[in-house]
Parts: C-alpha cells; structure tokens; sequence
C-alpha cells in the first residue's frame, strides 16, 4: 500500500519495533514518561497564553496569576496520568465511561444551574465537578478500548456498537443543553472510529444523509432558531445582538492589520467592545494587538504540537494507544479550528474556548490530562513491544 | 501459539490503515489551518482599512457641546427668560434585569402616563448601539426625585440626567410678547444647520424667541471623547467650545407690562405702550395670557385641548393679530390727513344737524348725538369726536387720498422691526375692494372708513404706533423690542419704510394736540372723567367698534346686547404733551363705549409712565372703573 511506505519515508522512522530485546540506556524523560518536545511546545504555548491574558483580562494580575495557578494543577495531573501505563487506562475506560455517564444522568436531574444550563454537580463544600468534561476523554477511550477488541476495519455490528457509545453521552450533554461540548465529545469518540477505518462507502452515505436531512431540518426549525442561522450568516443582521459579538470580534482582528497595535493597545479589547475577550474570544484580542503576525505565530505553534502529537500516534504499537492518541491530538486541533473559525466568523458561535490560551481551568485540566494520556502512550511503547 | 500469527497480521493491517488515515488527517488539519490563514489574511490586509475605521469609529465618539441660550432680560434687567435645571430620566437597556418588571415599577413611582412608555418604546427601538440611554420622561419633579432616589437599589440602568430648560418667570403675562421655545420638529429638523444645532433640542417657536433665534441660540461646539463599549467617556481627545448665545435686553419694562395685564383684568383686550422718540415698546400685552412653560416640556393634548377651545382665545395675540375697527380713535389721523391734503385748515367748520347726507341720497349718516353738535371746528370735532365733521372731511378727500394718508401712518401694514408675526390688518382701497370683491368702491363706503368703520381694521400695535408717530410730530420711527443683543445696541436710526408727515404749517400739530388734549380735559371732552386730577397735559382719543351692526336708526343699549356682542372699547393716548414720552394704545373687547373704559387704562399707564414713584394702584382704577360704568353714556 503506497499510503503506507509514503508515510514511513515522511517519519523517517522503522515501521516496525527494534528487532533488538536489548534496551539501550534510557533517559531522564523516558524514566519520568514524559516528552520533552511536546512539554516545551505546551510551555511556549500556556506562556503566550498569559501574556495574552493579562491584555485581554484588563490587566489583571490576579487573572493571569490564578490561570498560571491552575496550569500548575493540571500540569502536576498531566505528569501523574503520564505515569499510568496504557493498558491502565484501557482496563479503566469501561468503568469510567460508566461512571461518566451515570454522572450526566444526574446532572440532567439534579444539576446546579450556571450560565442557564446544567453542567455542574456539586456535593456542597467537598467538590464541583463537570462530568461533560470528564467525557471528553472517557467516550473516546471507551470507543477506542471497544475497537481495540475487535478485528480492524469494523465491521457494521461494530460500528452500530460504537455509534450507541457515542450517542448517549452526546445526547445527555445536548440536552443540558451545552452544544459545545456536545460537539467535542462527540468529534473525540467520532475520530476513534474514522481512524480505525470506518469505510469510505459509509462515510459517504452519512455525508450524503446528513446533507439531505437540511430542507427538513430548516422546515422544522423555531423561528428563533433560525434567526440564529441567518444572523450567522449576516452578523450585521442583528448588530445589537447576536451579530454584536462578530462584528466586533472581526473589526478588532481586522483593525489589528499586519502587525497589530501592540500589547496593551487594542482599542476592542482593552475599551470593552469586544465580549467575552478573555475567554471565548480571546483570539481576537491577539489579532488586534500582534496582527497578523501573531496570530499566524500561533496557529504555527498550535500546527506544531498537532504534528508532535500526531507523530507521537503513529509511531505507538498497539491499536488503542494509537486510536486513542490520535483522537486526543486531532481532537485538540478541534479545539482550535472551531475557536478561530468563529471568532474570525467562518463559523457560527458555539462556546469552544481557545486551548489553553482562553481563562478558564477546566478545559486546561481535561486537556493536559489527554496530553498526559499520549505522553503515557509514547513513554510506555518499548516496554510493550517485546 | 496459533492466536499469535493471526494477532500479528491483523496489527500490521491495523497499523497500515491508521497511517493512511492519520496522513489524511494531517492533510486535513493543513488545509483547515490554510482555511483559517487566508480568512486572517482577507481580514487583517485586505479589509484592514475597513476594520480600522471601524474600529475607530467605535472608539471615538464625537459630542456636541450645545450652547446656553441666551437669556432674556427686560429694559431694566430684570430677568425674563432663563434656562433652569432640570432632570430627566433615562434607562439603559442592557444594565435592566428585567425591563417590564422595572417599566411597570417607574410607572408606579411616578405615575407615568401610557404615551410616555409607548414613546420610550420607540426611542428605545432607535439606539445606535448598546449600553445607550434612552429617554424616559423629562422634567422630573422634586417630589419623583425623592422617591426615585429611595428605591434607587431596585432601579439598576435607571439614572437622571441634568438638562437646562427654558423657563419665564412671568410666563403668564409675557406670553405673548417673549412667545416660546419648544422641540425641534421634524419639519424645523430639516432647514436648521445640523452643526449648529447639535445637541440642542429647543427652537423659539414664537415672538421674540423666534424672532431672535439667531442671536440667542449661539453656535454648537463638540468634543472628540474616547469612549468604551459601554459609552463611558474614558478621556478627551479634542474639543471646541460652543459659543453661547447672546442675551437680549428688551425694550420691555416688566412693571408697565405686568401692570397692563392687570388693568386688563382677566377681560379680552390688549395695551400697547411705545417710547414715541425712539420706538421702544414698553409694553406690549394680550389677554388672557396663557403658561407659556408648558409649551417648552410640550403640552400635554388635554391642555393644549382646553386652550385651543377656550371662547377667549388666550393663545391668540391680539396686540399684532387682533383686527378691530379702530372706531373715532383715528379722528386725529384724518384731521392730520386733510390738513396734509389742503381739504381742510384748523379753523374751517362745519354746521353738524346731527346726520351727514350725501349729494342725491337720502340716507342719513348718523352723528352719535342725535340732535347735533353744531358748530364744529377741528379742534371741538377731536373733542366731541363729532362724526359729522368727518363724514364730510372724508367725502372731501376722498378713498384714495384718504388710503395714502393713512398708510403713511403704518396702517394696512407691518410695523414693527423685530415682532414675530405681525399681521398688516386692512387698510381698505379700491384696488383692495375689486381685488376682494370684484366690486367698484361706494362714496358711503369712504363715509365709513371716515368714522373708523367700514372695511378697516388696525391691530393694537399699528395704533399705537401711528400715535407714536403723531406725537413725534410725524416724524417715523419703527417700533421695536430689542434694545441690545449681547453687547450691542440696536442702532437708534433702523432703515425706515415710510416718510415723515409734512404739514404745511407746523404749528398746525399743536392744533391737533390741543383737540386731544380736550378729548381728556377739556368741559365737553369725551374722555373728561379721566382728565381728572392730572398731574401732566396729556392727549388721546376714545373710540368704539361695533361688533354688530345697527341698521339705520336702530338705537343702541349695551344692556341688552350679550356680553359677546357689545362694542369694543378702544383709546389711544400720548403724554405729555409739550414732550411726549409715551404713547398708547387700549382696547377692550366688549367693554362699551371707550371713553368709560380704555381711557382709564390708558391714563393709569401714562401715569406709571412718567410719575414713576407714584405709581397708580391697580384697585382704584378698578373702582373708577365699576363707578363709570354703573352710568354709563355714549361717546
């Protein structure tokens, strides 16, 4: 298969294991299981994160002290999750998949209200927990842990199997309603399937399906429902409104022109027409201070953690580890394509903030732990080779 | 052992598919970072330029700076017009919880009507952008103040705002003469100079105010301010101070007016009082008044309603749109006229049997005495106001001398130089009747306007100002209200319109004078009760208008006549004599014959005139005044 041979003279890199038992002397990061080019990339990039912040918080010194703060938490997570080996999480992800969804069952029922929605479950003065965000990671390890038992490319029974793994979680989490999220577990578990090699034929057919469901979609649609589509498609639509957000999210990154009006000195951002600049939109109040330069420095940064991680997916040695590592990864490329995309208006508003970068602990938390899961499955491949 | 192999093909297979998928995804990936590449650079190069104006848009506001209006004082300085502080409620949507809930609790407070809601409603709708105020009501109350100020917690977005307003202190009785400011509406919106009038929301309506907009309204300034989303002035970036307008200190002396509108007494009627030597107006009054103020915050439909239906017209300024016939007040005039003409000398007479009857006609033209006065000279014809003497002078010179004459006084047009509105009243000729109504002119007709009656009519100020220009000697001088603007006076000497009055003799004026000097205080004088106790010689001439005809013979009584129906009093004046400091113009409606009435309003004016300290009391001259009409007599 030429994609294959294509894809080894790319890395550089044997296919298969060493044909040696003999391990050559480890070092230091290979003791601790972790990867220092990814671990540097990730420092670079929380580092910008919080020289962005403290623009974008209205200079705020304790907003970026408390966001370093819980990078430091989830940094200290990432380290320990990255000590687990692979088959850990393998022998765990039923159970936390089970758990995961017993928990969203809860917060439909009993969940504390913030920002009109249900995401949070709460035992009073002990813990406030996201369970959506526990699924994150806990659907595409059940997929990929499901998969991994079976014979490769699925076959439908399968895939039907994969597709009820995927739908309850997803559905629990819509109907929080939290779309956002929704979206990311279910592109996480979806991922698992496509790499394992859901056949073309099928993903066709759901195109063509999905392409088709439209007409009657639009027919059966609330009116404001559908405003929300067309104010999407013209934010100047609705300029005090929904469309607010858009406009001056582009008219800051926009106005920021090819290298920007400084740190510091955005007028969108620092003056307030920007909403949301420290979360959501953070994005924007980089391209108004660093222009265009800047933002493409970080779509850079973000492209070169994506290639680690997918290097890192490649070269693992068993089907969960690489199942599961590319999701994690393509995944964190989600993130970001769906962040900039709406904060530069090519697509429409859903809450998915920047990774890392947005204020905000627990996306960072969620997200370095699916960096210490990849860095488990890279650090812990020569001892499952023999 | 066997499971083994299988495994192991089944990973190679395995291994083979994630790499070609994971090379479509890095695929994938590059292209959406493409995406995304040439979506910043089409936003951040091509449409910067947009972006940036924009942006700067957003950033910057600029505010106008309205100007203060220029205030308005009366000849000594006290204050007429003035803008005062006051507070209006606005309300910024997005800081509102819940904007029924907080409407509904406003409307409680302060007992809003529904049309003020429904008015925020579509201010409201109008924004510009978010986080601005809109307006909710104007002129908050001290006592809506207070209970706003308590239940402040539970009004988030609600605040007040400072705005000044225009106020007059004597609403009522310089109503007329001052007129009004009000909102800019969308008609006046579209010939103003939108710089000049930024931010400003008041225009003069009427009289003064109008008349002088200009002047008192000064020029807009602005300020380039930094503002955040919320509109929030972060700093100044720029600014130009507006010029504020000029104050304006009137003609007008605030007690001549307040005292005209009281001798008037609530009744229709309207004074007029003129500096003759400079054509000041010193008073200028039409009753009733009305409150001016409530057109300035805008008048709410009942109210307006109530004064637009109201039988005595307040809103109607009768001093310069008022037509009366002026009656025997003109006497003087057409004595003056054929002297100028030669149809008469101050020592021709007439013999008066009581009527005047024109070659070939057997109609009597009827003098108000029945049985005649006799012999009548110019100077006893003013006195007695004989109607006989002027029948014939009349018929003697003629509708067209007489039409020229009388324009040369200002009759049949505008006057003034500086009021708002003036109407030209009618000076009848025979072009005007065959315009009107295609109809030659009648010599009984000329026998009419003879007697001030007829097809004549004149306003309260074209009367007193011809008076004026008698008492100048004929020498022209144009009534006005302003006596400086800002630092600058009016110039005494205005471009004039019309000539001085020639005579062929000068001493002649003293003749005239001498008749209306009578007319006061001399035995037969129509007016003698008047002439009582004065302290200066003064001259003037009674009149009445007939509000309804009298067919020939028909006898007249005031008593049976409805209110409504009875003549106007009118009497023009000038005091004194040898030096005339003050002209005057009254008229009464309904009031009977002007020698009861007018003329004492008259004299009381003269007298707050030119004996300042004694100022007479407005409760005698209302005695004096029941006294007279309880034997009432002809004039």
């Amino acid at each position: 298969m030429p994609w294959h041979y294509l894809a080894r003279s790319m890395r550089g890199h044997p296919v298969r294991p060493p044909e040696s038992g003999i391990a050559r002397r480890k070092s230091i990061w290979e003791r601790i299981h972790l990867d220092p080019w990814l671990l540097g990339l990730l420092l670079v990039l929380m580092g910008s994160g919080l020289i962005v912040l403290y623009s974008a918080s209205g200079q705020s010194l304790d907003a970026v002290i408390g966001q370093g703060m819980r990078f430091c938490i989830a940094l200290v997570g990432m380290v320990i999750i990255a000590q687990f080996s692979p088959t850990t999480f393998l022998r765990w992800a039923p159970l936390a998949y089970g758990v995961g969804v017993v928990m969203l069952v809860a917060v439909d029922v009993v969940g504390d209200v913030g920002m009109g929605a249900k995401r949070w479950l709460e035992i009073p003065g002990v813990i406030r927990f996201q369970p959506s965000e526990m699924m994150k990671l806990a659907a595409p390890l059940m997929v990929a842990a499901y998969l991994n038992r079976c014979e490769l490319p699925p076959r439908l029974r399968d895939i039907v199997v994969c597709g009820v793994i995927i739908g309850v979680p997803v559905v629990l989490t819509a109907i929080q309603p939290d779309l956002g999220t929704s979206l990311l577990v279910s592109s996480a578990a979806l991922i698992v399937v496509l790499l394992a090699g859901l056949s073309w034929r099928l993903i066709g057919f759901i195109a063509v399906l999905g392409a088709a469901a439209v007409p009657p979609l639009w027919m059966n649609m609330h009116n404001y429902q559908r405003q929300r589509v067309l104010t999407f498609l013209n934010p100047e639509s609705d300029p005090l409104g929904a469309g607010w957000n858009i406009i001056q999210s582009t008219t800051a990154i926009g106005s920021g022109g090819l290298w920007g009006k400084g740190w510091l000195q955005g007028t969108q951002s620092q003056l307030e027409f920007l909403p949301e600049r420290h979360t959501d939109f953070i994005i924007a109040v980089l391209g108004e201070e660093f222009g265009l330069v800047g933002m493409l420095v970080l779509l850079f940064l973000y492209l070169l953690i994506v290639s680690r991680g997918l290097w890192m997916a490649s070269s693992a040695q068993d089907t969960f580890g690489r199942l599961v590592a590319g999701s994690i990864i393509l995944t964190f490329f989600i993130y970001v394509f769906v962040n900039m995309g709406m904060v530069s208006g090519i697509l429409p508003v859903v809450g998915v903030p920047l990774p890392l970068v947005s204020y905000g602990g627990t996306s960072s938390v969620t997200l370095l732990a699916g960096f210490g899961i990849l860095m488990s499955i890279h650090a812990h491949r020569r001892l499952l080779s023999r | 052992m066997l499971k083994r192999p299988n495994t192991l093909k089944n990973s190679e297979q395995e291994l083979r598919i994630f790499r070609v998928r994971a090379l479509l995804a890095v695929l994938v990936v590059f292209t959406l970072a493409g995406l995304l590449t040439g979506r910043l650079v089409y936003l951040q190069i091509v449409q910067h330029d947009m972006y940036s104006t924009r942006s700067e848009n957003n950033r910057v506001r600029v505010e106008p700076l309205p100007p203060n209006r220029g205030l308005i004082y009366d000849r000594n300085g006290v204050l007429l017009a003035e803008n005062r502080p006051t507070y209006n409620l606005t309300l910024v949507r997005e800081r509102v919880d819940n904007l029924d809930e907080t409407l509904a609790l406003l409307v409680d407070l302060l007992e809003l009507p529904d049309e003020e809601i429904e008015a925020f409603n579509v201010r409201s709708r109008q924004r510009q952008r978010p986080f601005q105020p809109a307006l909710l009501t104007s002129d908050l109350s001290e006592e809506q103040i207070a209970r706003l100020a308590v239940n402040r917690h539970r009004l988030p977005g609600v605040e007040i705002e400072a705005q000044p307003l225009r106020f007059y202190p004597d609403a009522e009785i310089m109503a007329h003469s001052l007129g009004y400011v009000g909102r800019i509406n969308a008609e006046e919106m579209e010939t103003l100079d939108a710089g000049r009038y930024a931010g400003t929301h008041f225009i003069g309506k009427t009289g003064i105010e109008r008349f002088y907009e200009e002047e008192l309204h000064g020029q807009a300034g602005l300020r380039k301010v930094e503002t955040n989303a919320r509109g929030r002035v972060l700093r100044e970036l720029g600014r130009t101070d507006p010029v504020p307008g000029a104050n304006l200190t009137l003609t007008l002396d605030k007690s001549m007016q307040m005292l005209a509108y009281e001798l008037l007494d609530g009744r229709r009627g309207s004074i007029v009082a003129i500096v003759p030597a400079t054509g000041e107006i010193l008073a200028m009054v039409s009753t009733p008044g009305f409150d001016s103020n409530q057109f300035v915050t805008g008048i709410d439909v009942a109210s307006y309603r109530g004064l637009q239906e109201d039988l005595d017209l307040p809103l109607f300024n009768r001093a310069i749109r008022g037509h009366y016939p002026p009656g025997s007040t003109i006497k003087p005039f057409l004595a003056l006229a054929g002297l100028v003409e030669g149809v008469i000398t101050p020592d021709s007479t007439i013999n008066d049997p009581g009527y005047y009857q024109l070659p070939n006609d057997s109609r009597r033209y009827r003098n108000w005495l029945r049985w005649g006065h006799g012999r009548v000279d110019m100077e006893r014809s003013i006195a007695v106001s004989n109607n006989t003497y002027y029948y014939t002078l009349a018929h003697d010179l003629g509708i067209d001398n007489l039409h020229e004459q009388m324009s040369n006084f200002g009759f049949g047009q505008r006057v003034a130089h500086d009021v708002q509105g003036e109407s030209t009243a009618l000076m009848p000729s025979r072009d005007w009747k065959r315009g009107r109504f295609n109809q030659p002119w009648y010599p009984g007709e000329t026998l009419s306007v003879g007697i001030g009656q007829g097809y004549w009519q004149v306003t309260p100020l074209q009367l007193a100002s011809a008076t004026a220009t008698l008492a100048n000697r004929g020498h022209w001088v144009k009534p006005r209200l302003a006596r400086q603007i800002g630092d600058t006076p009016v110039p005494r000497d205005l471009p004039n319109t019309l000539d001085d009055i020639q005579l062929a003799n000068d001493s002649w004026w003293d003749r005239v004078f001498s008749g209306m000097e009578k007319v006061i205080s001399g035995r037969e004088g129509t007016a003698r009760r008047t002439g009582v106790g004065l302290e200066y010689r003064m001259g003037g001439k009674s009149g009445t208008a007939q509000v309804f005809s009298l067919g020939q013979d028909q006898r007249y009584n005031a008593d049976e006549l409805a209110e409504r129906l009875r003549d106007h009093a009118l009497f023009m004046a000038f005091a004194p004599l040898e030096n005339p400091q003050i002209a005057v113009s009254v008229i009464v409606e309904n009031a009977g014959g002007g020698s009861t009435h007018a003329a004492h309003l008259a004299r009381a004016m003269t007298d707050a005139w030119l004996l300042k300290d004694k100022a007479p009391d407005v409760e005698e001259v209302r005695e004096v005044l029941e006294e007279d009409n309880a034997n009432v007599e002809g004039n």
